[in-house]
């Protein structure tokens, strides 16, 4: 402090020492919740998540916080890799004392942190890994998600594929673990909806890095009836671009797991394909109560439409909240005894926390692509409620391994 | 396949040849004459997908494509003249770390101006659809890319062989000094060459709106793509640039068409792994002139003075009396910067005094982090022996890799780390049943006699300091004289009777066992291991924490991982378009200090 007078280091000490008493009294009544994601690998759909929950924690300190206390949310970014993910949660937790984390989108990201819950002995809840290891083959009893995993959504679009009365199926896939184990799960699924279907061949370009006419001709070499994929982001859009090109669709149903979610269906623009059977979030045809109640808030906030991003940032807060107003405070095992069988509204519906894997019954929507106007729109479309696709409860059982 | 869709795919390989060599050709061409390892020659072709997207609906795509080229290539003159020209004299690959800053703020800039959703373009007019070929649907743009990528080849052959200019620019390209001795102005000549290589890559970025989407992940894809045809071509060599991309082109398309997908993650790291081990300068390309100037003069190390030994030992003390004082994230943290700095100061062992520039080093820290996890998950072992074996699976890929390495010289070495590097990374990501594919392994816990943060920030410091250590006392053993003058004088060494290769295998090996030390350190300390571990952001960080601190320093890297680990956490926490200040950060501290922070404070203070 050379340079500084004394006086103006008197100042300085006096008027942060103000500050301090002045945040003292809201500080010491706060929850704090940590909350991490890879908000710069994945812009195109935190951004809405984040708005979501900020909506979300203004709404839930307007109406009085938990119980008189208020909620704080304290975010972090986790830089997109697991090690860092860990150092970021791990300085939530130490630092600024956080009774539980959420967050989390990539699954090794989620499954990094999730054993991290366990090890710390934190309640963690996973908003938007889709992994389906992460409430079974790697469950543990402080980590719980909020999003139907790969095999809850690939189950809801199966009856719909059985009924057609395909023989020969193609699939592509993005090469990970959510493209592999989507494929594993739909092979499973029809191969018992519908005995004898074949599946002709497979292609699994690396994640972004499509060879899009490439793949898009070894897929029409294979003269399948009908194509199953779960690509997404720029990976969908190379792929139906060069499909529409060359006439892959033409004639040959194809499911797509996640493409009527507005984060990857908006930027098809006119390049929609027609009559997709998809799972997706169609949120300007929803017109239950509760979601129409949703938008207003959101567009009245953020002056934009909400992603399926936003009902994910949105619900997991809420989740947050209700925990502990039912456990009626933030100790850890009694958040955990709150949130076993928890029912809750969310904007899309209500849904339970299934006490067996700790898995929410939130469903997703499913129905066919449509264009409009130059846009992509979802058609046709229903809600389909997770609990109705969620494994069985012996099925469980045998997966997981506490 | 039949013979109509053999066809077809030789066409899709062809249209994704032309691509590939547009961004190719300008790389080559930067790095032929300038030396500059053009890290940012992928951001700036996102930067000519984004403004010719966000043209062409205002003007239309034809009009957008070469204004967004012109617009790129201005840019890159920019940079050029602002702030490359200020490097040229400092340590070789210092313009790495400035570009490499680039990349980092042009990402966030893209983020910032054009948003998060990818863009995806109308196709092109006149282009809209297809043709017929074969009784195959085939599209039109795709026949105009495949004539364009030889079109321009014929462009830039005529511009290198028929003017003046061009002339200058090879003769620059063979041999810089004896250019600049002839009176040839280098100033103008290298922003010329820099802005047509920012050109040529703002061009290709927008000639691929009407295929793909403009997206903020395309710069890293695009990069090393790029580097690895102009390897395989040969640096500096345009035709061997164009015959390479055709060569990857062509083996991913039917790699596609066969049904061997999978493979296309990593076959292009093969197919140049294969030519290196087999022409070690690439299909075209010519041994090196020997770098003279400025940047290869090397002062020799000397030994630390008693004052510093006791800094360093006060500093040591300092850091076993932290958990004394304060617990809890500190203590993560530094955790955290000891493993990368025994990480960097591995790097820098073979980078500095052995002068083997890797680009691949992450595939040892990777290798013994999943050492470490394999042992303790799949081989039931006890946590200690998992620790203190795991290491060796670094070593062991670093013998094997490093055999094959210590044969080349340059960038050519530093491609070859990186093309087995990622070739690792894949075996790793696609093994599912042994390494956990995708996701990793989780489940990597201490015992519990070290599960405290203490108690394992402190067999992270023993490890470390006493890795640093060690590595440091062998460069002043005779092993470290000699690997010296291996790099120094290759010819010499050989003279007197040192076996350069023996002893730079040597040494690359004891890098990546150290290395592997760190990994398994950090894989401990997180309970979890995933690919990215090995990865080549992982690789590049500690490329950035060696340079950052300063190369031609024995404690540089200390510092430079010191500070980015700690600018990592603290900037990212706070600020939201931390990526983009982080690149502030270390284009100021570039320009300020070439040396590095180290070689600054020692010419500053040097008695």
């Amino acid at each position: 402090m050379q340079g500084m007078t004394r006086r103006s280091a008197l100042l300085t000490i006096a008027s942060l020492t103000v500050a301090l008493a002045a945040a003292q009294p809201a500080r010491a009544q706060a929850i704090k919740v940590g909350e991490l994601n890879s908000y710069k690998t994945f812009p195109a759909f935190l951004e809405p998540y984040k708005k979501g929950w900020e909506l979300a924690l203004e709404e839930i300190n307007r109406s009085g916080g938990i119980g008189g206390r208020k909620l704080e949310v304290v975010s972090r970014e986790d830089g997109g890799n697991p090690g860092d993910a860990v150092r970021a949660a791990e300085e939530l937790l130490s630092r600024e004392n956080v009774s539980l984390l959420m967050g989390t989108f990539a699954s090794h990201i989620g499954l990094a942190v999730s054993n991290l819950a366990a090890q710390r002995k934190v309640v963690f809840i996973a908003a938007e890994p889709l992994t389906d290891k992460i409430v079974w083959e790697n469950g543990n009893r402080y980590t719980f998600r909020i999003r139907p995993s790969t095999y809850t959504q690939v189950a809801m679009l199966v009856p719909d594929a059985a009924k057609l009365k395909k023989q020969r199926w193609a699939i592509v896939y993005p090469n990970y673990e959510y493209g592999q184990s989507a494929t594993a799960s739909f092979k499973k699924l029809l191969g018992k909806a519908q005995p004898g279907v074949q599946f002709v061949g497979e292609q699994a370009p690396a994640l972004g890095k499509i060879d899009a006419g490439a793949v898009v001709q070894a897929l029409a070499d294979l003269k399948p009836d009908a194509i199953f994929s779960s690509l997404f982001g720029a990976d969908l859009q190379k792929f139906v671009r060069e499909g529409n090109l060359r006439g892959l669709f033409k004639d040959r149903p194809v499911f797509n797991l996640l493409a009527g979610e507005p984060e990857y269906l908006d930027p098809l623009k006119d390049e929609t394909p027609d009559g997709w059977y998809v799972t997706g979030y169609p949120w300007n045809e929803i017109k239950t109560p509760a979601h129409q109640k949703f938008l207003a808030a959101y567009r009245a906030k953020w002056k934009d439409y909400p992603r399926l991003g936003s009902i994910v940032g949105y619900s997991t807060l809420y989740t947050v909240a209700n925990a502990l107003k039912r456990a009626g405070g933030a100790d850890t095992e009694k958040v955990i005894a709150a949130m076993k069988g928890m029912e809750m509204e969310t904007p899309i519906g209500p849904i339970v926390w299934r006490p067996i894997d700790n898995q929410s019954t939130m469903g997703a929507y499913v129905g066919r692509l449509a264009k409009k106007d130059g846009k992509g729109v979802m058609v046709n479309w229903r809600y389909a409620d997770g609990a109705l696709f969620l494994p069985s409860f012996e099925e469980v059982k045998a997966m997981r391994k506490e | 396949m039949t013979y109509s869709s053999i066809l077809i795919q030789f066409l899709n390989g062809l249209a994704s040849a032309s691509s590939l060599f547009l961004v190719a050709a300008g790389l080559s061409l930067i790095f032929g004459v300038t030396r500059i390892v053009n890290f940012a020659h992928g951001s700036l072709y996102m930067l000519g997908m984004y403004v010719a997207v966000w043209l062409g609906e205002r003007i239309g795509f034809w009009w957008s494509v070469p204004i967004a080229a012109l617009a790129v290539g201005a840019f890159g003159a920019l940079v050029e003249s602002a702030l490359l020209r200020r490097l040229y004299a400092a340590p070789e690959l210092l313009q790495l770390l400035a570009t490499f800053a680039l990349v980092l703020v042009v990402k966030d800039f893209a983020l910032w101006a054009w948003g998060p959703e990818d863009i995806l373009g109308p196709r092109a007019p006149g282009f809209t659809g297809a043709v017929t070929i074969a009784g195959l649907q085939f599209p039109e743009y795709d026949l105009f890319l495949i004539g364009f990528g030889p079109l321009v080849l014929g462009a830039l052959w005529l511009l290198l062989t028929r003017t003046r200019w061009g002339t200058l620019v090879r003769a620059a390209t063979q041999d810089r000094e004896m250019a600049s001795a002839l009176g040839v102005n280098q100033k103008w000549l290298f922003t010329g060459v820099f802005a047509l290589g920012a050109f040529l890559a703002g061009l290709g970025g927008a000639l691929q709106i009407p295929r793909e989407p403009a997206t903020l992940l395309i710069d890293l894809s695009v990069v090393s793509d790029a580097f690895v045809v102009v390897v395989v071509g040969g640096l500096g060599s345009i035709g061997g640039a164009f015959v390479a991309a055709f060569l990857i082109a062509e083996i991913k398309a039917f790699c596609i068409g066969l049904g061997l997908s999978q493979f296309t993650l990593v076959v292009e790291f093969v197919v140049m792994a294969v030519v290196l081990v087999i022409r070690p300068w690439g299909l075209f390309g010519r041994m090196p002139a020997l770098a003279r100037g400025a940047g290869a003069v090397e002062p020799p190390l000397v030994a630390p003075s008693p004052a510093a030994l006791k800094a360093l030992a006060a500093l040591l003390a300092a850091l076993a009396l932290v958990p004394v004082v304060s617990g809890g994230y500190t203590l993560v943290l530094l955790t955290d910067i000891l493993v990368f700095a025994l990480f960097a100061v591995s790097l820098h062992f073979i980078m500095g005094p052995a002068g083997l520039h890797s680009f691949g080093h992450a595939a040892y820290f990777g290798l013994g982090a999943y050492g470490a996890g394999l042992l303790l998950l799949r081989a039931g072992a006890p946590m200690e022996l998992a620790l203190l074996l795991g290491p060796l699976a670094g070593g062991l890929g670093a013998l094997v890799f490093g055999w094959f390495c210590v044969r080349l010289s340059g960038v050519y070495l530093a491609m070859l780390t990186l093309a087995f590097a990622q070739i690792a990374w894949s075996v790793v990501f696609q093994w599912d049943a042994f390494t956990g594919g995708s996701n990793g392994l989780v489940g990597i816990w201490p015992a519990s006699w070290l599960a405290s943060k203490a108690a394992y920030y402190y067999i992270t410091l023993l490890t470390c300091a006493g890795g640093i250590a060690l590595l440091w006392r062998m460069l002043y053993a005779p092993f470290g004289y000699a690997l010296r003058a291996a790099r120094d004088s290759p010819l010499r060494a050989d003279a007197i009777g040192l076996d350069v290769r023996a002893l730079q295998w040597a040494a690359f090996t004891l890098a990546g066992l150290a290395a592997g030390m760190a990994g398994a350190l950090y894989a401990f300390s997180k309970g979890s291991i995933s690919p990215e571990s090995l990865s080549v952001p992982r690789s590049v960080d500690g490329l950035v924490m060696v340079l950052l601190g300063g190369i031609q320093t024995l404690t540089g890297p200390l510092w430079g991982a010191a500070l980015f680990t700690w600018m990592q956490d603290a900037v990212a926490r706070g600020i939201d378009y931390w990526r983009a200040v982080i690149g502030a950060v270390i284009l100021v501290l570039v320009l300020a200090f070439p040396q590095g922070l180290t070689g600054f404070l020692r010419q500053r203070f040097a008695p």
